[in-house]
């Protein structure tokens, strides 16, 4: 079996993968569209034909049987966090609540255009204003712009922000430090705001080299980004210091909120005294994740960079009719009285302006809302509390056995929401690396945990269970990694030339880096 | 609590007793007393779900959406039918839940659609290199930005007034970060004026932003106006409304060297603005420096047919502060809604969409220009969308109420006063197939007679516009409109 | 090339760079070592002709399918050649680093620089 093409292949496998182009068939079609209702005049009378397309773009020619058909075959070539356990460290693969589908689907939320008049659109102003008001709770800061797409864009938005803030104060500093295990949307985010990355190194036990911060910190850095817990999964303890070195030169605190399902109810990055916290909503608040998004990145902000906000920003204001005009005053939030409006406020003088169109990804606030209303304050709380003991308990498991053999855990204290382990020992002892013991546990029916990151543990495996998977999978993880090192010990092939049960084996990336084939020719 | 969690008290003490701690607290004493927040977080009590629902349902309750009201709203979002098998497909656990495809061998299925995707969006562009998508139109905007600066090392930018506002302010805040500056030229007769775009290009120019049909939904001949840009070394960058692909010529075909644009209308709901997705295709020379996710096609080790993320190394995983652009998460769920809605249109299905459109469009323009008090802003063709004047001041004009200070529904069409103060009289139509001649009329009706239209509202028009008597079923309507005033607050 | 190997003829640099010096014109390319750590090569951009290189600055980028590398300038000079067979087959570097998968080739600005270089034996020391 080590290295043999299998002789019997799976259905799976066997079912190649064809395209929808070449399903189609001339004349084939799916739609009917309405009678146009007008006269149908030639288009070049309405347009001159020389600004018309000859040819017509080739797309598929198919009946909506073979649409549905072709993309359910297709969709059973993923696997999927409904279907089995996904402890993909740093992405927090948490349940998705069919509720909050349901929801995002009534035509009030769903058939509503982002320019619609606020008068007609009050229902979504108070659902963003009301997500605010929960995120801000959750995060300890004061305002929170929904704007910002995903986690990356609103690090952006937060370096942005640190560079009008800076500006605002007459400063023009250059430089954003990093930790060297940050997640690499942190530097490449860094460089696309104009500043210049200086890394800092990490120490034996997982947190931020306080002398190598000491000596690197100076007037010209804006900022200092960090995750807390970060991505070795541990608390750093210095936090206090780190902030305080940062505000004493005049610079920001920024968190990337990637790992906020550790602390949700137990600690909050605002009283830790970061600036400016972005919050994955596709991570802790349980947006699916759609195969690559999509996401939302909210940022918290305290209030010395609240004047520069992206604008448009949700207020909640007294609307009164001045002049032969509407204008809303902002007020603080308070008890909804009838001269309440919820507004889009453009009348932000300091503001960094726009980071996208309109007013963010709605749909994504309503099931965020529609979790953190499900859950409420006890029970994000009790989230993050089980998300860590689940991490912990992982550990420990994979601290007995073959495992703790092997794969030893890079801090040897106890984890938050998730921990890394190191394949080296394993590499080194039985001649497999954590790519082949990755492939193999796709054939055991897991997905396996992020590898290589980060860059600082040598054959790294990083891995998060989250809190709504039950013990009996994390037992059943446990001992499938078990099983695969006991392979290993006697025929360590057997890895090395895994999966063989998924529907296509390992690919060459190589060749299709090489020689990209990007479209169907 | 609900929590969607699995552990019971026998489920932690088990766990806690194998950790070797007492209570789950222990497993905190990394975070230092100064820090825990100490208390419960101040927001309520979970709820149930029926109680969720009901909350949620309400707030849907005050939003006056498409459903209700025909929507007439446009720039850049427009309320097309989404076919049922859209909701069908991406509502599969096996699409909806998976992550970024980092395991290739179980991520077929997304990383085809991917592949599939950029392949319909290559041809609807014209243009040979497609990414899987970016979060929307505008930022995508300053994605191009970002790349066209790094191609040619220049820092100049150059847009039409005819760009979407939208995509010129994001422009504006990510130049801020990238060294850039950003010029605007003006629009005359509705249209991108050359002689001022001409002098706008200079040798530090990286890159020129067009857009067609420009935002006051006149097709634009970029063709001759690119020009300017690549006879100057800049690259020509076009924003593009992917329907009105189906009938104008493609950006490709008109020395385009980026197409990208709002992907919304193609198979996704309206959502209030968001999420949808971005498209960004380019010319095979700039295939190194593209932003987003790419999935490329290969075999496996048994020789079977497969598909890859390609390129990776441009990425933030891999290359860090020198990537090409900062995404980890975009919008592949809603480029698969893109892909199955292409699919159901079809080749011939497509073209006969922007057929509709541009046909339904005229009779429109027609229909409104011709009513007192209103005249176009200006004549070029369009495809889906025009600009109209009104003598009547905007925001007085829309709201639909003869009291002012009367909360009441506005005419569901987009005011110009805010991204173009030199439009302020004005506003734009936008059309989709679904968007009857029916509505058409009434839209002609409601701009005409204001508040008395709307209270006409509930009855049926005939074919001048006229309302005509109704039946009992519409005067509930009537009951049921009043009501909706009343919970505007 | 899947053994080791590190010519006697050539002069390498600590960061895995090796260097053909004739006369006072230089090829330049990658070790070994350097590849067989990267991985398969994918893509390999060189810099213009003409372009000028400093000793132990880094004038070219190596890709493999999941890592990026600076590649380091052993010598100083002007870039006078660069091998852009290596666009169609950049596989070339991982199966025959010092010959046909040569990066490029430089006018030495200042052939002493050639003193400071480690020979055959130095530099397999250094991996030990």
């Amino acid at each position: 079996m080590s290295n043999a093409a299998t002789l019997t292949e799976t259905p799976q496998q066997a079912d190649r993968a064809v395209t929808i182009y070449e399903k189609s068939v001339p004349g084939r079609r799916a739609v009917q569209l309405p009678p146009t209702g007008v006269e149908e005049t030639p288009i070049d009378q309405l347009i001159p034909s020389h600004l018309l397309r000859e040819t017509p773009a080739e797309l598929p020619e198919v009946s909506e049987p073979d649409i549905i058909r072709h993309y359910n075959r297709i969709s059973r070539r993923n696997f999927d966090l409904d279907t089995g356990f996904y402890p993909l460290g740093s992405c927090t693969m948490k349940y998705n609540p069919r509720l909050n589908e349901r929801v995002a689907a009534l035509p009030g939320h769903a058939r509503l255009h982002p320019a619609t008049n606020p008068a007609d659109a009050q229902g979504a102003l108070e659902l963003m204003y009301l997500l605010q008001e929960s995120l801000s709770e959750i995060c300890g800061l004061p305002t929170v712009s929904l704007q910002p797409s995903a986690g990356s864009q609103g690090e952006l938005a937060g370096l942005l922000l640190t560079r009008a803030y800076h500006k605002d104060k007459g400063r023009n500093p250059g430089k954003v430090l990093t930790p060297d295990t940050a997640h690499g949307t942190n530097p490449a985010s860094v460089s696309m705001a104009g500043y210049e990355v200086v890394k800092i190194a990490t120490n034996a036990d997982g947190g931020v080299d306080m002398d190598d911060l000491r000596t690197k910190i100076d007037e010209d850095v804006a900022c200092l980004m960090l995750t807390n817990p970060n991505t070795l999964g541990v608390f750093d303890e210095n936090i206090a210091e780190m902030a305080s070195l940062v505000h004493e030169i005049g610079g920001l605190l920024y968190y990337d909120g990637a790992n906020l399902n550790a602390i949700m109810g137990q600690a909050r990055p605002g009283d830790m005294g970061f600036d400016i916290v972005h919050v994955n909503l596709h991570k802790s608040f349980s947006q699916p994740h759609g195969g690559g998004g999509p996401g939302a990145g909210p940022i918290a902000v305290s209030d010395r960079v609240e004047p520069f906000i992206p604008k448009p920003q949700v207020i909640l204001g007294k609307r009164s009719f001045v002049d032969g005009a509407w204008i809303t005053t902002a007020v603080e939030g308070g008890a909804a009285d009838g001269d309440l409006f919820f507004d889009l406020d453009y009348d932000r003088p300091k503001s960094i302006g726009r980071m996208r169109g309109f007013q963010g990804n709605f749909g994504v606030f309503v099931r965020s809302y529609a979790y953190i209303l499900s859950l409420g304050g006890d029970g994000l709380s009790e989230a993050s509390q089980l998300a860590v003991l689940n991490a912990n308990y992982l550990k420990t498991r994979l601290s007995e056995g073959r495992a703790g053999k092997y794969l030893p855990v890079a801090f040897d204290r106890h984890c938050m929401h998730e921990f890394v382990i190191s394949g080296a020992e394993m590499k080194k002892q039985l001649g497999i690396k954590t790519l082949d013991l990755a492939k193999r546990l796709l054939d055991f029916g897991f997905h396996p945990p992020t590898v290589y990151f980060p860059l600082l543990v040598e054959e790294a495996m990083m891995i998060e269970p989250v809190e709504t998977e039950a013990k009996e999978h994390l037992d059943e993880f446990a001992d499938a990694i078990e099983k695969i090192l006991e392979e290993a010990e006697s025929d360590p092939e057997i890895a090395q030339n895994a999966p063989y049960s998924t529907p296509v084996r390992r690919l060459d990336e190589v060749g299709a880096t090489r020689r990209p084939v990007i479209r169907q020719l | 609590m609900a929590g969607y969690t699995p552990a019971t008290s026998d489920d932690q003490a088990a766990m806690l007793a194998a950790i070797g701690v007492d209570s789950i607290d222990e497993l905190f004493s990394q975070i230092p007393d100064g820090v825990k927040l100490g208390r419960p977080l101040d927001l309520e009590d979970g709820l149930s779900e029926s109680e969720v629902y009901k909350r949620l349902a309400d707030l849907a309750s005050w939003n006056r959406h498409a459903e209700e009201m025909p929507s007439f709203l446009g720039a850049g979002m427009y309320d097309h039918y989404v076919p049922a098998i859209v909701d069908a497909i991406t509502s599969r656990s096996e699409f909806l839940t998976p992550y970024t495809p980092y395991q290739p061998e179980v991520s077929q299925g997304g990383l085809q659609v991917m592949f599939e995707f950029q392949t319909a969006m290559s041809e609807l562009t014209g243009l040979p290199v497609s990414n899987a998508g970016l979060y929307e139109g505008p930022s995508a905007a300053a994605s191009a930005a970002y790349l066209a600066l790094k191609a040619t090392g220049r820092t100049g930018l150059v847009a039409s007034r005819g760009l979407h506002p939208h995509s010129r302010e994001t422009l504006a805040t990510h130049a801020v970060g990238f060294g850039a500056q950003l010029t605007e030229v003006p629009l005359v007769d509705g249209l991108t004026e050359s002689k001022a775009l001409e002098a706008a290009i200079d040798e530090n120019t990286a890159a020129v932003f067009l857009q067609n049909p420009n935002f006051l939904g006149s097709v634009e001949d970029i063709a001759t106006l690119g020009e300017y840009a690549t006879s100057k070394g800049a690259l020509l960058i076009v924003q593009v409304d992917p329907i009105t692909l189906s009938i104008l010529k493609p950006p490709g075909e008109c020395g385009a060297d980026i197409a990208y644009g709002e992907g919304q209308p193609l198979g996704n709901r309206l959502d209030f603005g968001g999420p949808s997705f971005g498209f960004f295709c380019a010319k095979q020379e700039h295939i190194r420096r593209m932003p987003g996710r790419i999935a490329g096609e290969t075999t496996d080790v048994d020789g079977r047919r497969g598909f890859v993320l390609a390129l990776q190394t441009r990425e933030q995983h891999i290359r860090r502060e020198k990537a090409t652009s900062n995404i980890c998460t975009s919008q592949a769920l809603n480029a698969l809604g893109a892909m199955v809605h292409l699919s159901w249109l079809g080749k011939e299905g497509f073209v006969e969409l922007g057929e509709l459109l541009a046909r339904r469009t005229d009779y429109a323009r027609k229909t409104i220009a011709g009513l007192d008090g209103f005249e176009l802003l200006h004549n070029a063709p369009v495809v889906r969308e025009f600009a109209v004047r009104s003598d009547r001041p905007v925001e007085e004009l829309l709201h639909m109420s003869s009291d002012p200070t009367e909360p009441a529904p506005y005419i569901p069409v987009y005011p110009l006063g805010r991204d173009y103060p030199e439009y302020e009289d004005s506003f734009l139509v936008a059309m989709t197939e679904n968007r009857s001649v029916d509505d058409v009329h009434w839209l002609a009706h409601m701009l005409s007679h204001g508040q008395a239209g709307w209270d006409e509202h509930i009855h049926e028009h005939d074919d001048e516009g006229n309302p005509v008597e109704t039946n009992g079923n519409v005067a509930e309507a009537a009951d049921g409109a009043e009501v909706r005033q009343e919970a505007i607050r | 090339m899947s053994e080791p190997s590190y010519p006697e003829d050539l002069k390498y640099h600590p960061e895995h760079d090796w260097a053909r010096i004739e006369g006072d014109e230089a090829t330049l390319g990658i070790t070994w070592y350097a590849q067989d750590s990267l991985g398969e090569v994918v893509f390999y951009e060189g810099p213009a002709i003409g372009a000028e290189v400093k000793k132990d600055e880094p004038y070219a980028e190596v890709e493999s399918v999941k890592a990026v590398s600076d590649v380091i300038a052993p010598l100083s000079g002007e870039v006078i050649a660069v091998n852009d067979s290596l666009a169609d087959a950049p596989e070339a570097v991982n199966a025959d680093p010092y010959s046909t998968g040569w990066l490029v080739k430089i006018r030495l600005s200042d052939p002493s620089e050639a003193d400071q270089l480690m020979d055959q034996a130095a530099y397999k020391a250094s991996l030990e």
